[in-house]
């Protein structure tokens, strides 16, 4: 029933770092399980990153190879900024999940099967023409062969009320037990868990942790798995934390936003992955007056969003590529009308429908020219599931503040991840001023500008003696009525331009990490943090220490400091999730420097020895 | 400042000082000042009208408005105007379109805007042709009608916008001649009236791409004989000796004559717009002798606004979180010390 083929341990290992990926069917509850062993982490004080990784069908055929669904965790006692890539555990429910992540676990680590998964059906729908358990090709890991499947029906039989389909279900919380028991972990969050998920169905609470400590147990009894890991606590900054994944962080981002501006926020929305967890999210708020529209289309998203904020309320669309081309018109008539909208892009693999459930950092030039005219828009972009949330503040900041339409990336990766918040409450958060006029002065007009951010000001319909009309036609430039004036048109066209560029003069200066100066200057944006972060720590600590990094959140407009930290490096490499958008705008804006490039279109994020190993070739 | 309230306006207080830019003698004229006169007799503040619409000729309409108003892209006006009346139901919100802006571009949000009953106002400018485009046949333009797209006749069959509109569940609908602008403005006033989407189709005379496409009903000679103008709760007379009137036979509707085959007022149908099932209202809106105008359905139901604040009234009440402080610090959070 088990066997452990690299043999026993005795002595607790102690560990800073290890990195855990469940794999199985689509319909094996991979993301659950997954999140439970993060979430108890978390609460024991790790610091952790999760990447979840699944199909785009919901429930592809079973045992397929593309069906596999899986959710890698790293825990740690130090910082943890990425999920990582080399696997310490990989638990496999099935063929094709052993199969197709195999080759992400490092040799001598352990691997537990579901034996009773591994019948010659699900061997020929892995493609394996031999059982992987028997041709000795697992030789070089740990393997712990369990019948996971055959234990989890015997300790349900008694239980009254279950379905087979069910009982079978169940048998990843047996896996996850096991994983608790190896990893020192208490199973209280998780049965607390299940008290709470299923308040009408006792049978089905009982039936979980039933299982759950049957693993637990299992593991503990039969002494061939060693409790050989512990992982204490990370040092991290003292304060309250939770687990935030990071299109929850985005959303109430905006529900902090709206409290401090003292607006009422607007969602129109159109379902896309890996966009509509920020929906889901939203819609539960009607407590703080949030004000939800699951519109007809993408279009309707965004419009309805541009009738809110010409209503007075603070407007947001959240979308996924393919609906940021649809919504391109109306943002042209959001940009022109000069209003408050943020779209908000979680990228996913394009083009096209492309890789729906997969990451990419590939639509950064969409956003800045997907539009007809010259159309500028402030952009900006999350760069971990935590700072999500202050990059949707950030976003609602600033188009309030400068009366233009905001680009917030994120992506799927950082989207779906999820990592420790050190929460912050409102009064934590920055001032947002706004341009709304209240009452009727004596040579008002529409397209009247602040004189230091341009911003027009914002007249709301139902204030008195303010009527005016706005539209996508060229605009007067004092009265806002239709002009054609030749002019006015090519006045009007700068000065939007001239808008964004101002917003140099309130965003941060960019910094360099590990390095002021040296050899080679790292450059990442966005989602990339995590992964470049890492990598550029580590390669410091292994003694090139004349790497600096650079990451950049705001990328329309450019930090205004930008050219000074690029002059202090000898190389500079852009480090990206797709062919080259970001390096071509450096290119495009700096002149007088060669910027190499580092990317990656593969659906997933930088790997850590990929990036550590040119690095180091870059600076030998 | 004066308090708009009380204020007694007139059409001129409506009047942008923009100069109107259609062509002479376009029906688009009537609807501007039969708009103008309707809104100081609805009893709401200037301040809280907004005119919104999409692209083409009828789209310049909200320029000529003093109000609030949005020129914005082709056939998106339903769903801004939902966003705005959402983000404040108190507003007067209505949409300017045309056959082309809502029918065809337009038309995913148009039969959404119905379908979800927001409180807001829709004149449709059909005039059975693309004016701002110079002269394309529309969604709305007759099988064989030569137009600049279709020289040897338009080979593709037309909506009927009042049987759209119901088939989307239009609540309220209304069809009005385009020279018609005393009864015009009635319509305008009780669609303001109504509590949903009210829908008006406009019988808009185009006279420079498609002159005279609605003169056979229009024309001031003849629209006695064949229109039906409908008032909810009245018999469906009509003609100029008023001698004609609707009955139903079997499932069909059939003109008659008072005082033939002993035919008498009492014989007649009497409309009721205010009925749910629009068996009848779709019969009427079929009907091509006599074209029946006036206000052909008038179902009052719950509209969006109305179920969306039920709804976060009553998720308010039951909540514990009144701040987002409350949601941050709630379920699942730990310390480090």
């Amino acid at each position: 029933m088990i066997d452990s083929k690299v043999g026993q341990k005795s002595e607790v290992e102690i560990l800073e770092a290890v990195i855990i990926r469940f794999v199985g069917d689509s319909g094996d509850g991979m993301q659950l399980t997954g999140t439970q062993f993060s979430d108890t982490s978390a609460m024991f004080g790790n610091d952790i990153a999760t990447f979840p990784n699944y199909p785009a069908e919901i429930r592809a055929p079973q045992g397929s190879l593309y069906g596999v669904s899986g959710f890698q965790v790293h825990i740690g006692s130090v910082e943890i900024s990425t999920p990582g890539d080399e696997v310490d555990l990989l638990v496999a429910m099935n063929p094709a999940g052993l199969k197709t992540n195999l080759h992400a676990v490092k040799p001598g680590h352990t691997i537990i099967v579901d034996t009773d998964a591994f019948s010659r059906k699900n061997l020929e729908k892995a493609q394996y023409e031999a059982n992987p358990l028997e041709d000795g090709s697992l030789d070089n890991y740990r393997v712990i062969e369990v019948s996971m499947t055959s234990l989890t029906k015997e300790a349900l039989k008694e239980i009254a009320g279950l379905d087979n389909k069910s009982i079978v279900r169940s048998k990843n919380m047996f896996a996850l037990g096991m994983v608790y028991w190896m990893y020192d972990r208490s199973t209280d969050h998780t049965i607390e868990f299940f008290k709470k998920k299923f308040k009408s169905k006792p049978h089905i609470i009982e039936a979980n942790t039933k299982v759950l400590n049957t693993g637990y147990y299992f593991a503990e009894t039969l002494e061939l798995i060693p409790n050989a890991y512990t992982i204490s606590p990370a040092k991290m900054e003292p304060g309250t934390y939770r687990i935030i994944m990071g299109n929850t962080a985005t959303a109430w981002g905006f529900l902090a936003a709206a409290e401090k501006s003292g607006l009422e926020l607007f969602l129109g929305s159109y379902p896309i992955t890996p966009a509509s967890d920020i929906l889901h999210e939203l819609v539960k708020h009607k407590h703080f007056g949030v004000k939800a529209l699951q519109a007809e289309d993408e279009i309707a998203g965004i419009t309805s969003a541009i009738g809110a904020s010409f209503a007075g309320d603070l407007a947001i669309t959240t979308t996924s590529g393919p609906g940021l081309a649809l919504k391109g018109e109306a943002l042209g008539l959001a940009m022109i009308i000069e209003m408050p909208l943020v779209v908000v892009n979680v990228q996913r693999g394009g083009p096209s429908t492309g890789l729906p459930t997969k990451t990419e950092q590939s639509d950064l030039m969409q956003s800045l020219y997907g539009r007809n005219g010259e159309s500028p828009v402030i952009i900006i972009a999350a760069s971990t599931p935590a700072n999500c949330f202050d990059f949707a503040y950030e976003a609602a900041k600033l188009t309030l503040e400068h009366m233009t339409p905001v680009i917030l990336l994120t992506d799927g990766y950082i989207a779906n991840g999820s990592a420790p918040w050190k929460i912050k409450s409102v009064d934590d958060m920055p001032e947002i001023k706004n341009n709304i006029v209240n009452e009727a002065k004596e040579n008002w007009h529409a397209y009247d500008r602040n004189q230091d951010t341009l911003a027009r000001n914002w007249a709301i319909p139902g204030t008195p003696g303010l009527e005016h009309r706005v539209g996508g036609l060229e605009k007067d430039r004092i009265s806002g009525n239709v002009s054609y004036i030749p002019e006015n048109h090519e006045y009007m066209t700068k000065i939007r331009a001239e808008k964004i560029s101002r917003v140099q003069n309130y965003i941060p200066d960019i910094t360099t990490e590990f390095a002021e100066s040296g050899d080679l200057l790292v450059i990442g944006w966005g989602g990339t943090y995590g992964s470049l972060h890492s990598a550029v720590k580590q390669v410091n600590e292994e003694g090139y220490e004349n790497i600096g990094y650079a990451h950049f959140n705001y990328i329309n407009p450019l930090p205004k400091n930008t050219a000074s930290i690029l002059k202090k490096f000898k190389k500079i490499i852009v480090c990206e999730l797709n062919s080259g958008q970001f390096a071509n705008v450096l290119k495009i804006n700096f002149s007088g420097f060669e910027f190499l490039q580092f990317n990656k279109i593969q659906g997933l994020p930088f790997g850590n020895s990929e990036l550590t190993g040119k690095f180091k070739q870059l600076v030998k | 400042m004066e308090t708009t309230a009380e204020k007694k306006y007139t059409f001129k207080d409506f009047s942008s000082d923009q100069e109107v830019r259609w062509c002479p003698g376009c029906d688009d004229y009537v609807i501007l000042r039969a708009m103008q006169k309707a809104l100081p007799e609805m009893g709401v503040k200037k301040e809280d009208v907004v005119f919104i619409s999409g692209i083409g000729c009828s789209s310049r309409f909200p320029y000529y408005m003093d109000t609030y108003g949005m020129h914005s892209i082709h056939g998106r006006a339903p769903a801004i105007a939902t966003g705005v009346k959402l983000a404040n139901p108190n507003l007067s919100v209505w949409v300017i379109t045309g056959d082309g802006d809502s029918m065809a571009i337009g038309g995913n949000h148009f039969i959404h805007v119905l379908r979800r009953n927001v409180n807001l106002n829709i004149i449709l400018f059909n005039n059975e042709i693309y004016g701002l485009t110079k002269g394309q046949f529309s969604p709305t333009s007759l099988v064989g009608q030569k137009t600049k797209s279709s020289p040897y006749g338009n080979t593709q069959q037309p909506f009927s916008p009042g049987e759209l509109a119901l088939g989307a569940q239009a609540r309220f609908f209304g069809r009005i001649g385009g020279n018609t602008p005393k009864e015009m403005t009635k319509i305008f006033i009780e669609s303001e009236k109504f509590k949903g989407t009210s829908l008006i189709e406009v019988l808009q005379n185009c006279p420079i791409f498609n002159d005279g496409c609605f003169t056979e009903y229009t024309d001031k000679a003849v629209r006695e004989d064949k229109q039906l103008f409908v008032e909810h709760g009245k018999p469906m007379v009509f003609g100029k000796e008023r001698n004609k009137g609707l009955i139903l036979n079997g499932l069909k509707l059939e003109v008659v004559t008072l005082g033939e085959n002993g035919m008498t007022q009492e014989d007649l149908l009497v409309h009721n717009a205010e009925e749910e099932d629009p068996t009848m209202h779709q019969m009427l809106v079929r009907l091509r002798y006599p074209l029946v105008t006036g206000i052909i359905r008038s179902f009052h139901d719950v509209t969006l606004e109305e179920r969306k604040e039920a709804q976060t009234k009553e998720v308010k009440a039951n909540s514990n979180f009144t701040k987002t402080r409350d949601l941050f610090f709630s379920g699942d959070i730990y310390e480090v010390e």
